[in-house]
């Protein structure tokens, strides 16, 4: 997390503190990228409104509702966000009114109509949000939505809760992040080759008990890049680890801490620096080869990145400038970080004005571009991420590459693969009989759901069966919403919103299921 | 659990309500559980007559009773001991600003009540510890969701105290009340299905808390890198010293922060560290853990439904650990914690202390050991022991100050000079646990020596 401008007056604002906890883990920076979005929720399912819940607790700038049917007992059951004071009143408005209660900060709005009804009339209305979330809807009503809203470019985010099965499906086209927030993240130290202010700072300084174990590591090192001969930066097997730690250890005197530290630090302190294959791909694509005006500006910066690494900086990225606590006293610690930060800001400045130069090239103003977001940019260069999304439509064509090797071997039985394909089902059972499988009989509708689905997997080109003990299961439920299953995808779902709109740690990609009887889950790019 | 007595005709008004619900409980399932029974009286047994206790009415307890309400259950109970504070509000959905200072417990409770008619939450605003065996006894299942690691343990030392046992020492399986326990950090947490007695338990697992951050003292003291060391600084040393308001450091208080801020951000310039801020000084001062709605609503939901299949016998129970993160993806992991062979708390087993040399190894050093092994974590025990003549005799105690004052030379002395022989047993009692454990001494200088 990048730390914030100190506040003029220590106290946080009301807001602030409010928001405390979730601020802690994406900044005061994607939290006012959370409060200026605005998304729209299709469909009032308990799903749906519980991922609007997520967004709206930690404050998403607004909400639209959309349902174009009414208040009936048997959504009570489920749903925490209707009453009975509700009863035969439009269902958008009840859960937008108790939605909104929950965050006086929000805007809630709603539209009592069928997105159905929106579709065919003024399919424009979705292109003004930043994300749409929906759920429960039959087969054609999904494909005509999430081909509208990847015309539009708008993010999908569509939810299925069903008896003790869940999934989530993320349909974005391209979605760039610099902060990916990466769990173990690795120093980037630079021993091997010190950069020239560091150079001198390591050959300079003499090595005693009171200094950082990083002048221990680079003095041990340089000895063994000697005996190595040319080329030969770091120790890279286990032995030669091994034989550098026995080096340090022969000379030490007795416990120095500083020592200790870095025989543990010979196994992660090599290595870093390199472009590794995540952002290898960034440079190679497309968008980045060719600057576009219409492009997310990330492009830009990723070109800047590119050629600094490539033509200023022998194939080694920006320094991140970040350094690990480490034994020592305060002064020879300090003096090493300062080294390291100069550098950092350094390298940024020549990516952040290389930046400018394309920018003028494109024709687009300077202040498109700021030097603090070039240095997060530089800081966080090893996980920069780009994802790129597919079409929902793209499911159901025939033989599609994504869904071929996923039943290969016709492994399908008792996976969550299964699952995503009986939902479909589910789904087209939908749009084709206009009723819910297993509502009424489920002995009736199992035959209909069987045959739906052969024929589904038929069209696909997909020589698999879908176990019936699965397909029971599916009707069985009767389309039946339970609230946990729902408040369990809602929550993942909401968090997966947050993080397309805060642009921080990478969202699924791309479809998310959940098998409560098991309690398993399972990510599949479709 | 039982089921037994006819429908309730009152409840056929909440039919339609319950349709989705009844289509789980009311149909046969080719998934389900080998002893469940498709009957409208699993509806029934989960509306009038299961008693569900949630610990904890912050974070996730909030949806777990919002979770447990939705699912069918008509009877529970909330203890929590704090009021609402406003930085709770971005995920404890059932309050409002205007609920400010007043008990999470009650003010959960009337919310659920209002909102879900079905369902009659009661609510105890007051500690764990505020009640005994015949409080806990007359629940069927009891969830936690607490950040505090202590209250785990507490609840799980109480619920295997509750634990019968047959004659020929096997376990009287009606004695166990199940335990789910739920935790979250930021956009990690976990959900665990515990049958005390029977599975693992919170202290068979007790390594798996990630370790407090401490800094060394002699950093802080003297060669602070970190904007944290100089805060830790002024907690720790300067407050003390200079005691600015006449008053204990209440992390709670603008002006206690502030004043900290300013003096840790005083150190750091004269250190030339960078990057002290407000919220980093709340942070460090309170320990502050992030914390979002979705990972509560998401560890709250795994744990309702765990509920809820004990409650039903629709589905088998999770085995028995499931992990949670969605910082890359979403990601899970179920797997079946082990039950330790020798856990502090349910193996039933004296707890063995090795002791190297009985003659160097102070109390303190015994103390220490309690309070710092991983399989002990103890805050603050209690020692006492039956000597060789047959008196009881108290060792060491921190919380009656008399008897500290009275037992604080022992803390100096050996084992040896003690009087303590090779297996002797002493007695502890620590806040981590409602019961006391055993310990066995056992000196290992006879086989130094032979070597």
């Amino acid at each position: 997390m990048s730390s914030p401008a100190p506040p003029k007056s220590p106290e946080l604002s009301d807001k602030s503190k409010k928001y405390d906890r979730q601020i802690r883990l994406w900044g005061d920076h994607g939290q006012a990228l959370l409060e200026a979005a605005t998304i729209c929720v299709v469909n009032v399912t308990a799903v749906g409104c519980e991922t609007a819940k997520g967004l709206v607790l930690p404050g998403v700038g607004g909400f639209t509702v959309v349902d174009g049917s009414t208040v009936k007992e048997e959504d009570l059951g489920n749903n925490f966000f209707l009453d009975n004071t509700f009863l035969g009143k439009s269902k958008a408005f009840a859960c937008k009114q108790l939605l909104q209660e929950l965050n006086p900060d929000v805007i809630g709005d709603y539209v009592d109509e069928s997105v159905d009804y929106i579709l065919a009339n003024r399919p424009n209305f979705f292109d003004s949000f930043d994300l749409v979330i929906a759920s429960n809807l039959n087969e054609q009503s999904l494909l005509q939505l999430a081909n509208r809203l990847w015309d539009s470019n708008v993010p999908l985010v569509y939810c299925r809760s069903l008896g003790m099965l869940g999934s989530i499906r993320l349909q974005i086209k391209e979605h760039c992040i610099v902060e990916t927030h990466p769990d173990n993240r690795q120093f980037d130290l630079r021993l091997e080759q010190p950069f020239q202010a560091l150079r001198d700072h390591l050959e300079s300084t003499e090595v005693t008990s009171k200094v950082p174990w990083l002048l221990v590591l680079y003095k041990y090192l340089k000895a063994w890049q000697k005996e190595h001969g040319a080329g030969r930066l770091a120790p890279g097997s286990y032995k030669e680890k091994t034989q550098l730690r026995d080096a340090i250890k022969a000379d030490m005197q007795k416990d120095e801490e500083n020592y200790e530290e870095a025989i543990k630090a010979v196994n992660t302190a090599f290595g870093a620096g390199m472009v590794p294959s995540n952002l290898k791909a960034i440079f190679e694509d497309d968008a980045c080869e060719q600057l576009h005006k219409k492009n997310d500006v990330f492009w830009i910066m990723a070109k800047a990145l590119k050629h600094f690494v490539v033509e200023e900086n022998k194939g080694y990225l920006p320094l991140p400038g970040v350094l690990p606590d480490m034994t020592a006293n305060t002064d020879s610690y300090i003096a090493l970080q300062q080294i390291y930060h100069q550098q950092a800001l350094h390298d940024a400045d020549q990516v952040y004005h290389k930046c400018q130069e394309y920018l003028r090239q494109l024709s687009l103003p300077a202040d498109t571009i700021d030097d603090r977001t070039v240095r997060l940019l530089c800081r966080e260069a090893a996980g920069l991420s780009v994802l790129r999304g597919t079409r929902i439509a793209d499911e159901y064509e025939y033989k599609n590459c994504r869904l071929l090797p996923l039943v290969e071997d016709n492994e399908l039985q008792g996976t969550l693969t299964a699952y995503n394909f009986a939902l479909r089902a589910y789904e087209r059972f939908l749009s084709e009989c206009g009723s819910i499988p297993g509502e009424c009989s489920v002995e009736q509708d199992i035959v209909r759901l069987k045959s739906i689905t052969s024929k589904m997997l038929n069209d696909l080109g997909l020589h698999v069966t879908i176990s019936d003990d699965v397909l029971h299961e599916i009707c069985r439920y009767g389309g039946a919403e339970l609230h946990a299953v729902s408040a369990f995808i809602g929550g993942c779902a909401a968090q997966e919103v947050i993080k397309i709109i805060t642009k921080q740690y990478k969202p699924i990609d791309n479809t998310f299921i959940y098998n409560a009887i098991s309690t398993e889950s399972v990510t599949l790019k479709l | 659990m039982s089921v037994a007595s006819p429908s309730n005709p009152a409840l056929a008004l909440q039919n339609k309500r319950w349709n989705g619900l009844r289509n789980v409980l009311e149909r046969e399932g080719l998934f389900c559980k080998d002893d469940f029974t498709p009957s409208s009286d699993n509806l029934e047994f989960l509306q009038t007559k299961c008693k569900v206790l949630v610990i904890g009415a912050g974070g996730l307890g909030c949806e777990l009773l919002k979770d447990l309400a939705l699912m069918g259950f008509g009877d529970l109970h909330v203890i929590d001991m704090d009021t609402i504070e406003l930085s709770n509000l971005n995920r404890q959905f059932l309050f409002r600003r205007t609920d400010l200072g007043s008990s999470k417990a009650e003010c959960a409770a009337r919310f659920i009540n209002n909102r879900v008619p079905t369902c009659k939450v009661t609510p105890h605003f007051a500690k764990i510890q505020d009640f005994d065996e015949s409080f806990y006894q007359q629940f069927h299942i009891i969830v936690c969701g607490l950040d505090s690691i202590v209250a785990r343990r507490w609840i799980n030392g109480m619920l295997l105290s509750m634990l019968r046992y047959e004659e020929d020492n096997s376990l009287d399986v009606s004695s166990i009340i199940p335990m789910i326990d739920g935790g979250t950090e930021g956009f990690k947490g976990n959900a665990r299905v515990i049958l005390p007695g029977y599975t693992a338990c919170i202290e068979c697992t007790l390594d798996l808390f990630p370790p407090q951050v401490n800094y060394p003292l002699c950093t802080i003291a003297n060669t602070p890198r970190l904007p944290e060391h100089c805060i830790e600084y002024v907690k720790i040393i300067q407050w003390d010293k200079e005691n600015p308001f006449n008053a204990p450091l209440d992390g709670d208080d603008p002006q206690h922060i502030g004043w900290i801020y300013e003096r840790a951000q005083e150190r750091a310039n004269q250190f030339n560290i960078t990057g002290i801020t407000y919220r980093l000084v709340q942070g460090v001062i309170k320990h502050i853990i992030p914390a979002v709605a979705s990972t509560n609503a998401v560890i709250a939901a795994a744990c309702a439904l765990e509920v809820f299949k004990l409650a039903t016998s629709c589905y088998d129970s999770m085995a028995n650990y499931f992990n949670f993160n969605d910082l890359d993806g979403i990601y899970s992991y179920t797997y079946e914690a082990e039950k330790s062979d020798n856990c502090l708390a349910c193996s039933n087993m004296p707890q063995l202390l090795n002791i190297e040399d009985p003659n160097t190894t102070t109390l303190e050093d015994v103390i220490k050991q309690l309070c710092e092994l991983p399989r002990f974590q103890l805050k603050s025990p209690a020692l006492t022991t039956i000597m060789a003549d047959g008196k009881q005799r108290t060792l060491y105690m921190a919380n009656v100050k008399s008897i500290e004052e009275a037992t604080r030379k022992n803390l100096t002395q050996s084992l040896g000079e003690l009087g303590l022989q090779d297996g002797q047993q002493l007695t502890i009692t620590d806040a981590t646990s409602p019961t006391a454990m055993t310990l066995q001494l056992k000196y290992q200088a006879n086989e130094v020596e032979m070597l």
